[in-house]
């Protein structure tokens, strides 16, 4: 057995040992309890803000409904606290199914801003309602009880609390190792290209949010049977702030940042709590004064907080296994089939002119180039073809389909992948688990599964088709590297393996060859030719005109958005109008 | 519900829309021009409001220090980020601006505070003792910030409110204040009388954004801030340096909060903390408004404050929850309106 | 006699791709100097380089004086202008805002100082004069070019650099926009031109450089880069391998 599957059951046997240790103030061990408690709700804000890229400072108010859930039901009718965890959670989880369909789709700040809105509302309603108790809240709660040993002394409690913290801590690290924890992951590496691999953007970040949610729902729950009363103060803005400081002091990208973050707020708040008034001569909440100017530090200083300066943070080496089975293929159109027609398309923006009534077709098994000067409109013309941008008129026909009107996660189902101007990898992650999101589509465990560690053969099936793609583009050496390591055309290389793990029919790359080296480049031309030889379609934008001219069996010429000359390399050299094109006019 | 309950409802909701639409207006600038969303307005409210009713009490408060204090950590901040391009001259100009004017200013309060010298020279006086500190918090917090995403501006913008709040209790107490008006009298209008400090409120409202639309729409620098905010390279390219934008963007900020605190102190008592979930309502209005909008802010602003009086009289407990979760079936619109979230930075 | 602008061994590298490599460049008081190159040759980063909106390796001396850790708004106030590749104007604002905001550097001459300035740009640029209560975002493409170059103008530069002018232009408007480069000639403003247009930009400059990856490949006198075979070679490519 490795250390790897030794440590929870280690951390298991620390949890129920410590509150033990001969000598250990009882003090300590409230203290462990408020920074476990603390870091359930951390450990979800890891998912949500340093993953997901969402900042909350509501996250208390979702321990205010764990809370008040498990309160209100043993107090009142008597239920078990552990009948009351899953009420406890769901009504979390729906909480944050209703908020967040209202603000998730804003954009980052409007949507922080909106959960500082909805926190200060939610607290006076906890603290106004006569359900919730009022000001004074809700007392007499039941503690925790098994096989009739209730579990009130505080050495006891740690243990609970402690090992609820290795189970969020397990499966906050299974979910974001799972393919629906990828989708959150991915992201950060933009929504545009996580979209362009089928990633249903909307729904990663609910996932994020709902996770967050029940986590600290959890995290209230054991609150309300450790307090055994609530009452509104812990679930206000100032608590959800804190929580936020949690994770970004201790790093909010990882998940023992979360518990460094939770420790050591916690103990510098009570250190602070005793300490400021002394200095200061009179009672108050004076640590708020430390903790504002450490955070507004820690974000001059170290953005990502403390533990990445703390453990060398790398991406750790992926094991793949080669005997998985292998994912079902595409089949592919016939060569010389038509493949992609495209007729009178237009966009606009603002007045100016990007795409003129273009047209052209592409035909399965050849390699296309689409040139033309800067502005010419050939990015526009991409973005238009995968979905992200929307024509403002003609057709985009894909083998029998229509694209007008469809979604980028639509589109790549179709068998449509593409690869960035500006390269969008996830910098977290290392280049196959970049690689791996372009499978995405060909995956279907959900985040249950994930969490569950029921997902394990297709994601083994997932990884080895990754690998395998790396290896047809040369780089699996690189595969465990942190994706950003690379040199700026590997990473174009890593966007290319991405989009082939999709199993694509018709791929598209915008200037895959910008930022390589001469002998790199002559590798990529040979990679499209063999990838042409396997009957995929490719449609390449591309500055270099040495690589495209050799490359490409056909070039689209573009200039002001329209169609100015098509034709063999030879040709399109020759054409006076592209040559004009290319060189300007005489003024 | 009779008319005339109506009428004093609508008039206390006006009043208290014409802070929350100064309030508005000043967030909208700030983010405008630095990106950041400047949750600590509140806490320029509670100290001007706390500084002016020390004044009227004839004491010392102890913003003084704390301006000073801020100052001196302003010059430390100025001197690291520019300390290799500093000529003489701006040298001279930092220490005036950062370590002199907080220095007369504390002279100025020592000699004035026991005098008592009357409604206008104390909130002359306020003013300058809190103005100077928005700037000064630019320089510590947000100018070394200034490639940070917004985000990230907010986080940090979070951390100066808990830091300033916790000051607030440190410098003026736990205890709440409240201090003489600008006016005893009282206007009769029909069935309502309208207190004079009321007309004090939208009046100085009116005239200060009549005020602040000159100086964007008629003067050199207002013109500057706004080419900041509409296109933050074109700005830099014909010479307009951010920093010193994002300086008169706080400082405007400053006054603005600063007075709405010695505007309604008179009005209700004023806590070191009351003035965060005012500047909430500014922020719900400036949401409402777009963010982007000045006047669509100002009108946001004047649909709270009567939304506040009329939910404060039917059901007093719970005005907060009505007023914040009026922000949501707008963010709902927009949301449906507005199609996909763009990418995160 | 010192150059306006030299540039020795400047590197710059744009979001991780090296875009420049090795560059040195001169342009003498007074002349119009082009750096022309196909799409993607690292043109536009060598000119904001240049104006400090990106870092940049080398030495870069304005009028002989260094500019390491200057910020684009020192160089703005040393004399440099720079109308980008998007223009960059202040597109909610007025024509003759936009104007005025372009003499910033100037704000200590005062109103009347700036409306003498604005009505010699009226003189030279009619069209705006007709369109100075408009606001900037809905001028044309080509109005859009000539109101950021005359704002750049506003500030009196001792160098002018423009990015791409032609960018996006229909050809007549093109031929507008290069006449009044020639114009500006003789008032005596040193220009850097980064132009795609190949033709038009060594038509109206004095001295060329060919930028090609990332390096200089060719300069010369601009009438005899005019007539080289190779310029033709390097926009379309070798085709041989």
């Amino acid at each position: 057995m490795t250390w790897r599957a030794l440590w929870p059951l280690a951390a298991l046997l620390l949890c129920l040992g410590l509150p033990w240790l001969p000598g250990l103030p009882s003090f300590w061990v409230t203290l462990g309890n408020y920074i476990g408690i603390s870091s359930i709700v951390a450990i979800g804000l890891v998912v949500l803000t340093g993953v997901g890229g969402i900042t909350s400072f509501g996250q208390a108010s979702f321990l205010g409904f764990g809370a008040y859930t498990t309160a209100i039901l043993t107090v009142q009718t008597g239920m078990s606290p552990w009948l009351t965890l899953p009420a406890a959670l769901a009504v979390s989880a729906v909480a944050a199914l209703l908020i967040g369909a209202i603000t998730l789709r804003l954009s980052g700040h409007y949507l922080a801003v909106g959960t500082l809105a909805w926190s200060v509302s939610l607290y006076y309603t906890f603290a106004n309602l006569d359900l919730f108790g009022r000001n004074d809240g809700i007392s007499g709660i039941p503690p925790l009880s098994l096989e009739g040993l209730r579990l009130i002394d505080g050495r006891m409690y740690f243990s609970v609390i402690w090992i609820g913290v290795l189970l969020a801590a397990l499966a906050t690290a299974n979910l974001l190792d799972s393919r629906a924890g990828r989708a959150i992951r991915a992201l950060r590496g933009g929504a545009q290209a996580a979209a362009s691999f089928g990633v249903n953007t909307p729904r990663a970040r609910t996932l994020a949010f709902v996770h967050a949610a029940v986590l600290a729902a959890f995290a209230g729950w054991l609150y309300a049977h450790m307090q055994r009363s609530v009452n509104p103060t812990p679930f206000g803005l100032n608590a959800g702030i804190e929580y936020l400081l949690m994770a970004v002091v201790g790093g909010a990208a990882h998940i023992p940042g979360a518990l460094l973050g939770a420790g050591l707020v916690t103990v510098v708040n009570n250190l602070l709590q005793d300490l400021l008034p002394k200095l200061i001569g009179t009672q108050g909440n004076f640590e708020t004064i430390v903790f504002g100017a450490i955070l507004v530090l820690t974000l001059q200083a170290s953005p990502e907080g403390i533990w990445p300066h703390i453990a060398r943070v790398r991406p750790r080496p992926h094991r793949v296994r080669p005997d998985a089975a292998p994912l079902a293929a595409r089949v592919m159109p016939p060569r010389g089939a038509p493949l992609l027609s495209v007729r009178g398309l237009n966009r606009t923006f603002g007045g100016l002119v990007a795409v003129n009534d273009l047209c052209f077709t592409l035909t399965a098994g050849e390699i296309a180039g689409l040139i033309g000067p800067n502005g010419a409109g050939k990015t526009t013309t991409f973005n238009l073809l995968t979905g992200v941008d929307q024509p403002g008129g003609g057709s985009v026909e894909f083998l029998g389909h229509s694209l007008v009107g469809l979604r980028a996660p639509a589109i790549a189902r179709l068998g449509i992948a593409r690869s960035f101007q500006h390269v969008r990898l996830v910098p977290s992650m290392s280049v196959i688990e970049n690689v791996v999101i372009g499978a995405h589509l060909r995956g279907r465990a959900g985040p249950l599964r994930g969490v569950l560690r029921l997902d394990r053969a297709e994601e083994a099936q997932l990884y080895a088709e990754a690998a395998r793609q790396l290896v047809r583009v040369g780089l699996a050496a690189q595969a465990d590297r942190p994706a950003t390591s690379l040199a700026l055309g590997q990473q174009r290389v890593v966007e290319i393996a991405r989009a082939l793990c999709l199993d694509p029919v018709l791929l598209l790359l915008d200037e895959p060859a910008a930022g390589l080296r001469h002998n790199e480049k002559a590798e990529l031309a040979a990679l499209l030719r063999r990838l042409r030889g396997e009957g995929v379609t490719i449609l390449l934008v591309e500055h270099d005109m040495d690589f495209v001219m050799n490359l490409a069996d056909r070039l689209v010429v573009m200039d002001f958005g329209t169609m100015l000359a098509e034709g063999t390399p030879e040709t399109v050299r020759r054409d006076p109008a592209v040559i004009e094109a290319y060189l300007g006019s005489v003024a | 519900m009779d008319p005339t309950i109506i009428a004093i409802l609508v008039q206390d909701g006006v009043v208290n829309g014409a802070i929350y639409a100064l309030l508005a207006l000043s967030l909208v600038l700030v983010f405008a021009v630095t990106r950041v969303i400047f949750i600590p307005q509140g806490e320029f409210v509670a100290y001007g409001a706390l500084t002016y009713a020390a004044l009227d009490a004839g004491q010392m408060p102890g913003s003084v220090w704390l301006l000073c204090g801020l100052g001196a950590a302003a010059c430390a901040a100025s001197l690291r980020a520019e300390w290799r391009r500093l000529s003489p001259r701006r040298l001279a100009r930092l220490l005036a601006g950062t370590l002199a004017l907080p220095a007369a200013v504390l002279l100025a309060t020592r000699e004035l505070a026991p005098l008592q010298p009357g409604v206008l020279v104390q909130a002359l006086l306020a003013l300058l003792i809190v103005t100077p500190m928005a700037p000064y918090l630019y320089r510590v917090a947000f100018r070394p910030l200034a490639q940070a995403s917004v985000l990230v501006l907010l986080i940090a913008a979070v951390g100066v409110h808990l830091a300033m709040g916790g000051l607030g209790l440190v410098f003026f107490g736990p205890e709440g204040s409240r201090a003489t008006g600008f006016s005893e009298d009282s206007l009769e209008l029909g069935p309502l009388i309208v207190p004079g400090q009321s007309l004090w409120i939208v009046g100085l409202t009116v005239a200060l954004m009549l005020g602040l639309y000159g100086f964007f729409e008629f003067t050199l620098y207002g013109k500057a801030l706004r080419a900041t905010a509409v296109n933050r390279l074109g700005a830099r390219l014909v010479g307009i340096g951010t920093a010193q934008s994002g300086e008169i963007a706080f400082s405007l900020a400053g006054v603005i909060g600063a007075l709405s605190g010695i505007l309604i102190v008179p009005l209700t008592t004023v806590y070191y903390d009351t003035g965060f979930i005012i500047g909430l309502k500014g922020f719900t209005a400036a949401i409402i408004g777009g963010m982007a909008s000045y006047p669509g802010a100002a009108l946001a602003a004047l649909g709270v404050g009567v939304l506040e009086s009329f939910s404060s009289f039917w059901a007093s407990a719970f005005k907060e929850v009505i007023v914040f979760t009026a922000i949501i079936p707008v963010l709902l619109w927009r949301s449906l309106r507005g199609g996909v979230v763009e990418d995160e930075e | 006699m010192t150059p306006v602008l030299e540039l020795e061994d400047v590197s710059v590298a744009y979001g991780g791709i090296p875009a420049a490599t090795g560059v040195s460049l001169r342009v003498a008081a007074g002349s119009i100097v082009t750096v022309i190159g196909p799409n993607g040759a690292g043109k536009s980063t060598l000119l904001n380089a240049v104006m400090g909106v990106l870092p940049a390796e080398g030495r870069i001396r304005f009028g002989g004086r260094d500019l390491r850790g200057d910020g684009v708004e020192a160089r703005v106030q040393a004399g440099m202008s720079l109308v980008p590749e998007r223009r960059e104007l202040f597109a909610s604002m007025s024509v003759e805002d936009n104007l005025r905001l372009g003499a910033f550097r100037h704000r200590a001459e005062g109103r009347a100082a700036a409306t003498r300035g604005l009505d010699a740009i009226f003189a030279a640029f009619p069209r705006l004069l007709e369109r100075r209560r408009q606001r900037a975002g809905t001028l044309s493409g080509g109005e859009r070019q000539m109101l950021a170059m005359a704002r750049a103008l506003m500030a009196r530069p001792a160098l002018l650099m423009l990015d791409e002018p032609s960018l996006g232009l229909a050809p007549l408007i093109v031929r507008d926009i290069f006449h009044a480069i020639t114009e500006l000639r003789r008032t005596g403003v040193a220009i850097l031109l980064v132009e795609q247009n190949a033709r038009a930009a060594l038509e109206v400059s004095d001295h060329g450089y060919v930028l090609e990856t990332g390096r200089i490949t060719l300069q010369g006198p601009s009438a005899e880069l005019a007539s080289d075979p190779r310029i033709v070679e390097l926009y379309l490519g070798h085709g041989t391998r």
